[in-house]
């Protein structure tokens, strides 16, 4: 991981969510200093303003603050589940990083999901076709890719399920039978079926069980280190964070709050939110 | 085989329809006269005009005399009927402020500007079976005529007859939710063109007033029911004729005649404002020919039903309950299925067939195998 | 005596009022411009029933004039009632010559066949449609395959392909296969058996369908390529006579129907009606040739 200044992969500057209409104050009015998302005036709602960062390939960036921090939000507009208000970000691999690709159009949208990303989410509803087997989903993914060989796309899938530690004899079942360590099993290797280089998880694994959680966990880490993606990982639990990821950025009110390497902010917290988060880490 | 065949297959149809007639006057009894199905049996007329689509009460009650009473098939036939014809002119909007009210009710005020009018309704009969009706003579009619009219005071009949409306008062103190500018307004004709989803307000109130009663009302008591409820109560419902203007070619208005329409508007449930906004009612809207109550009340609930689709029931689903209701083309295509789809079905087989060879195949590999295997 | 004109009705020249017939025209114009496309159009009601062919009728009496000798088959069979209802109509409306013969024809007018018969550059086929939505089996909501034709994301239903290959080993696409035209639309080219389809790419006809119900039209011009989807490794199949022959006059390169006796015997029958009666007859006809059609001859050959 090298630190030349144009060597980065993902670059969001001004990144800005509001929901209803804002004023000319909203901004001012809304934020860590006031503790609240809600404009007084406008009543209008501010998701996540100003957000500023960079990802670097191979790095994991881990995003952390409470639920209305706005940390989700951040993630689900760079994966075009949400249209943005306002900002811009560019990726390296997409037109050597020259396009801002929350302005391009749906089918280029979906080009840059299908090719360069990969999303894991909370509930394994929304990453996943429960209508289509786990094969099928995965299928989907190299199918826009462009793969149109069944022996070699249940190869590629078998190859995935294998590396996500699935049972590969389930391939053809519907992940509605599956558990829900399994499921989020298979949304990983749906995820990285197209070999991405940035990979986006929110909240992977709030809602399993602790010792499932723990498996998944080991499981992301080692993909992380066996592949070499770049990773966001969303939480509102530090110890995730710990374990996961090498840059911390710390959210509060949809504002960055603090930001820098993760060993750094948990050991020596500088703002007063990420010293109580850290504060009340086990 | 080519000539017999095809000879073999028009004559069947001929045959067909010929024994079909022969069903419908097999009874030899008097030909029902027009102006009889016209006049007694008014409220099957109504629901053909209005599933029908156009206003045409004479040539509704052939249509009815013609499918032996098949509602949905003499619907139909007016339909096509109204393919052939030539569109003149294009009315002025009807202002059903202007009604010569018949009937004109309101459940959500004990009393409302020029009372609560009954008028003609079966509402408040018991529904027992009329066997009088059976022996019914010219000479019970007329005597009945007589006895109406010495009841009727001419005084009365020259006064006002025509009311504002309920849902003025509710809009005076402004309880109505104010006209959303976000709302599509595009005027469409639903006979002119396919219309898309999501459909402006226009094409889903026109799909609605030539929907099939019945289905629309399954779908607006599913709602009632809980499915995707949009807690109605009636504001007022009325019935009674409009008149009809048009402007002719040198620009002058012209009244062209009078129709009977029914109409409800009504009233749904009181949404909190978002902050700072007081909260409103919405109105639900619904209109037809003729005289139909339960049409309007089930279209004016699922007009709001279908403004809440983030309820998910199959009444707040707009290609659902308008793809669904519309009578000639569900009549049609549920009974194509009548059809003969052989050589589809002869498709399906030859699939179906070569599948479980593939599985036939496949068992007796793995035996094999596990013959071999075992020794 | 004066005559009682009250209800004398005059009808247009092939039923439709012109205003009409320009609007269908236009549309179908539009369609022939983009291979494959579904086009809206008002589809004004007939006096025969949604779901018995009017969209089809509606092409056909707006294209047809008065010289054209008109054909109309249903499941390959000019005998069929419902066909012959139509043709009635047809005769009535416009007075135009209709045949049984396929190279007599100008216009046909089919239900779910093409005909056995090729047919040339001055010929018309109009196909009835039911369901004009390909995508309809994976997703249910019109304004959503509307978007999924316009973005040309056609994700969901090659998954179900894949699906269905997954749980019975093949395609299990009976009639109505989807294909692929002029490398952009994904069609359904109505529900002709898979036999058929193969005989709509590079044709030398134009193909129009009609779906009256839906309200879409859509068409396929000659010399468009049109490709069953498939993958590289599981390939679109028609479907296999094997070792059934039709029963009057041996033929076994065409679809047969299957027939049940009162004893539950069962045989095969050419199911083209025109075809059948000139093979019963020796007289000279000119079939579409095919890929799979060779193929299957090959095939045949083989196993003797």
């Amino acid at each position: 991981m090298t630190w030349r200044e144009d060597n980065w992969l993902l670059r969001v500057r001004n990144l800005t969510k509001i929901y209803g209409d804002p004023g000319e104050n909203t901004l001012a009015l809304t934020g860590p200093e006031f503790n609240s998302n809600q404009c007084p005036e406008t009543d209008s709602i501010v998701a996540c303003a100003n957000i500023n960062f960079d990802l670097y390939p191979g790095e994991v960036l881990g995003i952390v603050g409470e639920s209305g921090s706005g940390k989700s939000t951040v993630v689900k507009m760079l994966y075009f589940d949400l249209e943005k208000t306002g900002g811009a970000a560019w990726l390296k691999p997409y037109h050597d990083g020259s396009i801002n690709i929350l302005n391009e159009s749906n089918q280029r949208k979906r080009y840059i999901r299908n090719n360069l990303m990969g999303m894991v989410y909370q509930n394994p509803r929304d990453g996943l076709n429960f209508g289509f087997s786990s094969g099928g989903n995965i299928a989907e993914k190299l199918i826009m890719a462009g793969n149109m060989h069944v022996g070699n796309i249940r190869g590629r899938a078998y190859e995935l399920l294998e590396k996500t530690e699935v049972p590969v004899q389930r391939m053809d079942d519907r992940p509605g039978t599956f558990s829900g360590g399994m499921q989020q099993r298979v949304q990983i290797s749906k995820a990285i079926a197209n070999n991405p280089p940035l990979l986006f998880l929110d909240e992977v694994t709030t809602g399993l069980d602790v010792s499932v959680q723990a498996k998944v966990l080991d499981l992301i880490r080692e993909l992380q280190n066996i592949l070499g993606i770049a990773m966001i990982v969303v939480s509102h639990d530090l110890s995730v964070i710990r374990m996961l990821t090498d840059r911390t950025i710390v959210m509060k009110n949809g504002r960055i709050v603090e930001s820098g390497l993760t060993d750094q902010i948990l050991q020596d917290p500088q703002h007063e939110y990420s010293q109580l988060l850290v504060s009340s880490l086990l | 085989m080519g000539y017999v065949a095809v000879k073999g297959g028009t004559e069947a149809i001929h045959n067909a329809s010929e024994l079909a007639e022969f069903y419908r006057v097999r009874g030899n009894t008097t030909p029902i006269d027009i102006a009889q199905v016209r006049s007694q049996m008014r409220l099957a007329i109504d629901k053909v005009m209005g599933e029908g689509g156009i206003y045409a009460p004479e040539y509704a009650a052939i249509a009815l005399k013609q499918a032996e009473g098949d509602v949905f098939e003499a619907a139909f036939i007016l339909r096509a009927f109204r393919t052939t014809l030539q569109r003149n002119y294009y009315s002025d909007i009807i202002n059903t402020r202007e009604m010569f009210v018949r009937r004109k009710i309101s459940s959500s005020f004990r009393e409302i500007p020029g009372g609560q009018i009954l008028g003609p309704t079966r509402d408040y009969t018991q529904r027992t079976l009329d066997t009088a009706k059976a022996t019914e003579q010219t000479a019970d009619i007329n005597s009945f005529l007589e006895e109406f009219d010495a009841k009727i005071d001419m005084e009365k009949l020259q006064g006002v007859n025509t009311f504002g409306k309920v849902i003025d008062l509710l809009k005076n103190e402004g309880l109505l939710k104010p006209a959303d500018t976000s709302e599509d307004r595009t005027l469409t004709d639903i006979t002119r063109e396919a219309i898309k989803f999501p459909a402006p307000r226009s094409a889903r109130l026109q799909m609605m007033a030539r929907a099939e009663t019945g289905g629309l009302m399954a779908l607006g008591y599913s709602s009632q029911r809980g499915f995707g409820s949009v807690h109605p109560t009636v504001g007022e419902l009325r019935y009674g004729t409009i008149p009809v203007k048009v402007k002719d070619a040198s620009g002058r208005k012209r009244y062209i005649g009078k129709i009977e329409v029914t109409e409800c508007e009504m009233i749904t449930g009181s949404r909190p404002g978002k902050k700072n906004t007081p909260p409103y009612f919405s109105i639900g809207y619904g209109l037809c020919f003729g005289h139909n109550e339960t049409k309007v009340i089930c279209m004016s609930t699922l007009d709001s039903a279908m403004r809440r689709p983030e309820l998910g029931a199959p009444a707040n689903d707009q290609e659902f309950v308008l793809y669904h209701t519309e009578g000639v083309e569900a009549m049609g295509f549920t009974n194509h299925l009548k059809l003969p789809h052989y050589v589809t079905f002869q498709s399906a087989l030859s699939n179906t067939r070569a599948s479980i060879q593939r599985n036939k195949q496949a068992n007796l590999e793995a035996e094999a195998y596990k013959q071999i295997q075992s020794v | 005596m004066v005559e009682n004109l009250k209800y004398s009705n005059k009808y247009n020249f092939a039923f439709i009022d012109e205003s009409t017939k320009k609007e269908i025209r236009r549309k179908l114009l539009k369609a022939v411009a983009i291979p494959g496309h579904q086009v809206p159009y008002s589809s004004p009601e007939m006096p025969i029933s949604r779901g018995w062919g009017t969209g089809g009728l509606h092409i056909t009496l707006a294209v047809i004039g008065r010289h054209d000798v008109f054909k109309i088959i249903d499941q390959g069979s000019d005998a069929s009632v419902n066909a012959c209802n139509l043709r009635e109509f047809v005769n009535f409306m416009t007075g135009c010559e209709t045949t049984f013969d396929t190279a007599k024809a100008t216009l046909v007018q089919t239900r779910h066949r093409i005909t056995e018969e090729e047919l040339n550059e001055n010929q018309i086929i109009v196909f009835q449609v039911p369901l004009p939505e390909p995508l309809r089996m994976v997703e249910r909501y019109e304004n959503k395959t509307l978007q999924m034709h316009a973005e040309a994301d056609y994700s969901k239903m090659w998954v179900s392909l894949y699906e269905s290959y997954v749980r019975y080993g093949a395609i299990m696409q009976g009639a109505g296969y989807p294909v692929m035209v002029n490398g952009r639309y994904i069609m359904s080219p109505s529900p002709i058996p898979r036999w058929d389809t193969p005989n709509l790419n590079q044709a030398k006809t134009l193909f129009l369908f009609g779906a009256g119900r839906e309200k879409r039209l859509y068409a396929v011009p000659p010399y468009t390529d049109v490709e069953p989807l498939e993958f590289e490794d599981v390939n679109f199949e028609i479907e296999d006579f094997a070792d059934s022959s039709c029963y009057k006059t041996g033929v076994k390169k065409a679809f047969l129907d299957e027939l049940y006796a009162d004893d539950g015997s069962r045989k095969y029958v050419i199911s083209d009606s025109n075809f059948l009666d000139k093979k019963a007859e020796k007289q000279e006809t000119h079939q579409y040739t095919n890929k799979y059609i060779d193929q299957l001859e090959e095939y045949d050959l083989e196993r003797g």
